[in-house]
């Protein structure tokens, strides 16, 4: 059995901690919301669990918490996450990196919040947070993984970032001040290569001013409660869609995966045969750093950016898209993203469109019932 | 000596049973014995060795080779016994520093076997650019203080397996530092992945105590028995390693079982491709045989709590033996078994646990050549009902194997066969080989040498990188004993590296070819490992 969830008191809003207990689940959870992307989380649960070692348990505040004074700095990790395992982050990039950032705005911050919640970057900030001391704001900027720097709540709500400091493995740093989030991307992905393929970076600057409506509230929350969910579970998968309110689209196999690279992305589709009960259907899931898009017989089932995750059809594990093979045993689930991404804003920056696919955003139903319709 | 006079002898020495085999070069099974493993595994090797030159009797004299699929290193490792201590240097400081070396081993295994460690400045960035200079005083000063005494040092470069070169100045260095103990460098050993590299290459240097008592009690074995044979080792991707290459890299025989047993039910059978069951007391393990090799699982595994990147066989177990319980009130196996009780507890053996074997022996399997007591009709139904789901859940096993080809033949072996009914959905036919109750050692007897090399490239450099990974590829499977004429790349796999610009891919190349002949096997040659720069 899971550890039961603290009591919550009637009046004032819960305050609660994120111990090593909760780091597994965290774990689980914000690799389901990677939707494919967003970097293995196993190395991130490590470092996440060494650091409450060293500093002990984390405090997670929801937005409502947050005082007059209090900022939360967004921190991240950028680049490919094939590097990242191979070449993990400095134990001192997140010191230097939070150091820059209150010279830039010359006051102390006072939490930390995940730029995105799926995979290594929801994992990771608790770590930077134990080890800086500050608390963790339960919300991010995507509720799930995205690839690009554009993509990201905060400039959906038209929330302006003045400036973006970037810290990489050696101890470089650099303090970008573009005139707006596609310079941005352009400017930071050309560092990072010169970083090698990854880097740390720390930008938008949230406070109780600015926060409502501009990042997803709960998220944090969100993901312990749905690791916990899996991890837990006896049929992981049924759970798992149940816990999120998503659509088990297809419990199959892959029996094709293509991949190629044009202008710098990987770009593929994995088709997926169902067994057992879906013998005879056939489904495909367009995948570049995420999985995209879900087709069955050319029609839209589930499109971005709602979300869509392959897991593993024995023990509901999300499987991230680098690493789907041919022959595996998987199952498909999507569910409905944020609001705010089904804003013509939101769309714009991140439907289909954004990704290179001439479709429309289709949105996938709230209700297991009513989906599809 | 003829090719086709020649005999190969496998053996395989399991969890439950060492198995050997005597292979003629026409491939067919000349002799064969089973017996008990014993605690004393070494023990347990001569004697099997004893016993299948025994049943050859006056062709003993033809074995020209040896080949040995063994636990010894798997069970070093889960036991926690004979590993040395490691003292443990990472290239690279100051990236990967934010997780100390063996941060994700259980606690007891790593107080086994970690001396120290030293986070020291030196690796490479993917493009090449080094991250910082090597920091030589760091690494000499750590051996000198900190990691205290230790029996070999496991050295890891960022990016090593894309710039090896340095990983080695290492190692010259630390031997011109004096010391003597044997050092593994991981380049030589895993992918890209730098924990799980570390862990693998950390592992490896744990296990030479245990790889050094294991080569020498096969070479006193062959030697007591007077035989001129050339020694082998399998290794986990289901080919073979000469002795000198696996005294160098134990590590690697962890998953040769599995490997064996697939590659050997699959000879037997005669088939190339093939979808394999071995149905023990406790588990069936289902894999799958492409192209005569065992399909490789892409997912990290852990080995005895330990995450690596070795690329082992895709085995799919489930909880369906002979020895399952059944819960007769509910007709549904249970997640339990009697396991090796099941001589005293079966119904079939006049116990009161009702099995999958008493319910194969209802339905007219003869086990054993007994017959089930007088049953309840509820009992009866009770077992119907099981066998009928265990059928099941080994039929959707099948088919999640098979990929969608329809094609493939179902080979059973493994002493719970007869759970496998004679058709199964999915599979072409079921077929039951002759001798599959040894096909471990069979597989070990028929192994070819192999190797594989990784590279990361330029999406337009793709083709070098292939040129130079089959390179590499192809020189660690003649070092590992194949016949330099006769080894060919068998597999290439290419994974575009995302967020990369320019574009990247990583290729893996696997090699294998058949074993040299006697007398010119390069691995003979290979200098020992304190030598290698």
């Amino acid at each position: 059995m899971p550890e039961p969830d603290p009591p919550v008191p009637d009046q004032s809003p819960a305050r609660r901690e994120i111990t090593r207990a909760d780091v597994p689940a965290l774990a689980a959870g914000a690799a389901v919301f990677g939707t494919g992307g967003g970097g293995a989380v196993h190395g991130a649960r490590l470092a996440v669990e060494t650091a409450i070692d060293r500093y002990g348990p984390v405090r997670l505040i929801s937005v409502d918490e947050l005082g007059a004074d209090d900022i939360a700095i967004v921190l991240t990790v950028i680049g490919a996450p094939s590097v990242g395992i191979e070449m993990p982050s400095s134990k001192d990039q997140p010191r230097i990196l939070a150091r820059e950032i209150e010279r830039a705005i010359g006051r102390p911050a006072t939490a930390v919040m995940a730029a995105e919640i799926g995979g290594n970057n929801g994992v990771a900030p608790v770590g930077w947070a134990a080890e800086l001391g500050l608390d963790v704001l339960d919300a991010d900027g995507m509720g799930r993984a995205f690839p690009e720097a554009t993509m990201i709540s905060m400039n959906v709500a038209g929330l302006h970032s003045e400036f973006t400091v970037m810290a990489d493995v050696v101890g470089n740093v650099s303090v970008l001040r573009t005139i707006n989030r596609a310079w941005l991307e352009r400017h930071a992905r050309a560092l990072t290569v010169a970083s090698g393929g990854i880097s740390m970076a720390g930008g938008y600057v949230i406070t109780a001013a600015n926060a409502p409506g501009a990042v997803i509230e709960g998220s944090v929350s969100r993901a312990i409660e749905v690791g916990r969910t899996l991890l837990a579970a006896t049929e992981p998968v049924a759970a798992l869609a149940a816990e999120l309110g998503a659509r088990l689209v297809i419990g199959g196999k892959i029996t094709d995966v293509e991949r190629n690279t044009t202008g710098g992305f990987t770009r593929g589709s994995v088709t997926i045969e169902g067994v057992g009960g879906d013998r005879g259907r056939l489904v495909r899931v367009e995948i570049q750093n995420e999985n995209l898009v879900v087709l069955e017989d050319g029609l839209v089932v589930a499109i971005v950016p709602d979300l869509i995750t392959v897991v593993d059809s024995e023990t509901g594990e999300a499987i991230s898209t680098e690493l789907l093979r041919f022959g595996q045993r998987v199952s498909v689930l999507a569910w409905p993203c944020d609001p705010l991404w089904r804003t013509p804003r939101g769309l714009e920056l991140a439907g289909p469109r954004a990704f290179g696919y001439d479709l429309d955003y289709v949105p996938l139903a709230g209700d297991l019932e009513g989906a599809g319709q | 000596m003829s090719a086709t006079s020649e005999v190969a002898v496998g053996i395989d020495v399991g969890g439950t049973n060492t198995d050997a085999v005597a292979m003629s070069g026409a491939g067919e099974v000349l002799a064969w014995t089973k017996s008990p493993t014993t605690p004393d595994v070494t023990g347990g090797i001569r004697a099997s060795l004893g016993k299948i030159l025994g049943e050859l009797g006056e062709r003993r004299g033809l074995v020209g080779r040896i080949m040995l699929g063994t636990t010894h290193a798997t069970n070093a490792i889960v036991r926690r016994r004979n590993l040395g201590r490691v003292a443990v240097v990472r290239l690279g400081a100051p990236a990967a520093t934010a997780e100390q070396p063996l941060s994700g081993w259980p606690a007891d295994l790593r107080d086994t076997v970690l001396a120290g460690s030293a986070l020291v400045g030196g690796g490479h960035l993917v493009d090449g650019y080094p991250i910082a200079p090597l920091d030589t005083d760091g690494i000499r000063r750590f051996l000198d203080g900190p990691a205290g005494a230790f029996d070999a040092v496991a050295v890891t470069g960022i990016f090593s397996p894309s710039y090896p070169e340095q990983e080695l100045e290492v190692a010259q260095l630390i031997r011109d530092h004096g010391v003597a103990v044997p050092i593994a460098v991981s380049s030589e050993i895993g992918t890209l992945g730098l924990m799980e590299r570390e862990n693998a290459t950390v592992l490896n240097a744990a296990l030479y105590g245990v790889a050094r008592d294991v080569t020498a009690a096969l070479m006193t074995a062959v030697a007591e028995q007077g035989l001129d044979a050339a020694t082998y080792f399998a290794q986990n991707d289901g080919t073979l390693m000469a002795v000198e290459y696996a005294a160098q890299y134990p590590v690697l025989t962890i998953g040769s079982g599995p490997a064996n047993s697939i590659r050997g039910a699959a000879y037997l059978s005669g088939a190339d491709n093939a979808i394999v069951i071995d149905v023990g007391g406790t588990t069936s393990d289902l894999g799958v045989v492409t192209e005569r090799f065992p399909r490789e699982s892409t997912m990290p595994r852990e080995v005895g709590g330990v995450r690596t990147n070795f690329r082992m066989p895709d085995i799919l177990s489930l909880g369906v033996g002979g020895g399952t319980i059944v819960d007769a009130g509910t007709g549904l196996p249970r997640n339990d078994s009697v396991g090796y009780r099941i001589a005293e507890q079966a119904l079939l053996f006049g116990g009161a646990t009702p099995t999958l074997t008493d319910a194969a022996s209802l339905a007219r399997v003869v086990v054993d050549g007994r017959s089930l007591p007088a049953l309840s009709p509820a009992t009866r139904s009770g077992l119907r009902a099981a066998l009928a789901v265990a059928h099941d859940r080994i039929e959707s096993a099948v088919e999640r194997m098979s990929l969608g080809r329809t094609g493939l033949p179902l080979v059973v072996v493994g002493g719970g066969g007869f759970l496998v009914p004679d058709r199964v959905l999915g599979a072409s036919e079921v077929v039951r080989p002759d001798r599959g109750d040894v096909a471990n050692a069979v597989g070990a007897a028929i192994a070819l040498a192999g190797g594989r090399a990784d590279e990361l490239c330029a999406a337009g450099e793709r083709t070098d990188a292939i040129a130079e990974a089959s390179r590499a590829a192809i020189e660690r499977a003649i070092q590992a004993g194949a016949d330099p004429a006769r080894t060919e790349v068998v597999d290439v796999l290419e994974t575009p590296v995302s967020y990369s610009t320019p574009p990247t891919v990583r290729v893996s190349v696997k090699a294998a070819g058949p074993l040299a002949r006697i007398g010119q096997t390069p691995a003979g040659h290979l200098p020992p490992i304190k030598e290698r720069v």
